[in-house]
């Protein structure tokens, strides 16, 4: 489903990314973790092609993301994508926010768009928000909007950046529970977070990066039992202490 | 000691209205085009693209170096006479009125696309990142996402700059057009009441400004709590 081939990335002398390669099968769930700095954010958003990069390749559905010929505006709507801060579009109501990009992007009557936002927002737990605008929402509850706004494109798969990290921690698990649940469902996940307890709960292999390097791609299980280099370990060490 | 004599000033009315309605349009017509080539020229400055980023700088800092009184001469001396060259207008065509509306709209254009370009840039960039993940192309992102929010913090600020221009409208004096200002002068000069139409005149202005501000601020107050 992604596949990720020796992409390197740096801006001036500052390399961001060096010779990643990884990838995600169908119905896979990967975590991505690290240090802050270490390129996760990067790496995740050149995924879909919001982060440009100057060497290696990356596939998506089999469509090549660096190639300048690709239409990627169209990839991005197959491609799923959380971000930290949430960015609800704040003007618009949920039901706007969730129906907006389906209309305007895949072209589905506004009828048919509120409808399936409706279903996705009550999914969430939240259709008796429907109407207000986000900044009367909670932290958690403008994240889970936003994993239905993203859920409404019918994506392929998912990608999440630190999703809970901005968040009131009695927040996080609401938002948490969401993602095990599409995660159960069968949806290809990309996750960048540094909850250890969803990672060993639902990841099915965890990557570990540092300064641009992808250090560990392990199996869960690998990676929690014995982490291979020194950097991981004292990652582990420092995050689970907490 | 000055005897004031107001008497003169009903009967000029009428004329003064006519030179109301100058006013009015020259200032509508020049915010309504400063804002669309405004934001235009905000979107250039910020595009990637290099020629188009710096042809929106040069022409800001053009007219943002130069006093507005010069442009409207340039208007009302020059051009005309190319623009009547190039369409074959006779000569001896009064065009005095579309020659001040052109250089308004121009001149105010960059006023207008640095204030717009603050506004575009007041928005989160994460706001970009959110619909361009969503499959929407750049120019969506900007007219679904950017802009509104970028004018509703500006809304102010816009109305601000048409109040401003409101009052810039008076140097039309300089092509003799009877703007509101210009219509004062010439009936008071004609009565031989001059200081009295001025002093009305400039009371007018008063009032219609002063208001207009107040009710800026008090849009101000009402969307700064929404
Ligand atoms: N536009 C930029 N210009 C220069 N350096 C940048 C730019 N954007 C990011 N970087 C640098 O790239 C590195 C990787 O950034 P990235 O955001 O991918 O890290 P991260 O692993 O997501 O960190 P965090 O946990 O803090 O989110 C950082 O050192 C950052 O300073
Ligand atoms: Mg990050």
């Amino acid at each position: 489903m992604i596949k990720i081939t020796n992409v390197s990335k740096h801006y001036g002398d500052f390399k961001v990314l060096t010779d990643c390669t990884t990838s995600v099968s169908k119905g896979e769930v990967i975590v991505v973790c690290g240090p802050s700095g270490s390129g996760k954010s990067t790496l995740i958003k050149c995924v879909n092609g919001l982060e440009p990069f100057q060497a290696g390749e990356i596939f998506v559905d089999g469509t090549s993301v660096g190639d300048p010929k690709t239409n990627l505006s169209k990839l991005r709507a197959k491609v799923g994508m959380v971000f930290q801060n949430f960015e609800l579009f704040p003007h618009m109501s949920i039901t706007q926010n969730l129906a907006i990009a389906q209309v305007k992007v895949l072209g589905r009557s506004q009828e048919e768009a509120m409808d399936k936002g409706l279903k996705l927002l009550d999914r969430v737990g939240l259709k008796a928000q429907a109407a207000k605008f986000p900044g009367q929402l909670s932290g958690g509850q403008q994240q889970r909007v936003a994993i239905a706004r993203a859920l409404a494109m019918d994506p392929i798969c998912m990608l999440f950046d630190e999703p809970t990290s901005a968040l009131d921690p009695e927040m996080v698990n609401e938002v948490l529970d969401v993602m095990t649940e599409l995660a159960h469902e069968g949806m290809t996940m990309m996750c960048v977070t540094h909850e250890m307890g969803f990672a060993k709960r639902v990841a099915d292999r965890v990557i570990f990066m540092d300064q641009g390097h992808i250090v560990e791609d392990d199996s869960k299980e690998e990676f929690f039992a014995n982490p291979r280099s020194e950097r991981a370990q004292q990652f582990l060490a420092k995050i689970l202490h907490h | 000691m000055y005897e004031f004599d107001w008497s003169s000033i009903p009967g000029a009315l009428p004329f003064l209205w006519e030179g109301m309605k100058v006013t009015l349009v020259i200032t509508v017509q020049a915010v309504l085009i400063g804002i669309v080539w405004g934001t235009l020229l905000a979107m250039m400055r910020l595009s990637p693209i290099k020629a188009l980023s710096w042809f929106a700088a040069g022409y800001v800092n053009l007219f943002r170096a130069v006093p507005l009184v010069m442009v409207l001469l340039w208007f009302f001396l020059i051009v005309p006479e190319f623009v009547g060259q190039l369409f074959n207008i006779p000569r001896g065509t009064d065009m005095r009125l579309s020659s001040a509306m052109a250089g308004f709209a121009l001149f105010e254009s960059a006023y207008y696309s640095e204030i717009i370009r603050a506004g575009i840039q007041s928005v989160p960039k994460g706001q970009i990142s959110a619909a361009s993940a969503l499959g929407m192309t750049y120019a969506q992102a900007m007219r679904l996402v950017v802009l509104p929010q970028a004018f509703r913090n500006m809304v102010p600020l816009l109305l601000t700059q048409g109040i401003i221009l409101f009052q810039d409208t008076s140097l039309v004096y300089v092509s003799a057009l009877a703007d509101f200002f210009g219509a004062a002068y010439k009936v008071g000069d004609r009565d031989g009441r001059l200081v009295e139409m001025l002093l009305f005149a400039g009371a007018v202005y008063f009032v219609i400004c002063f208001s207009a501000s107040l009710l800026v601020k008090r849009l101000q107050k009402k969307y700064s709590t929404a």
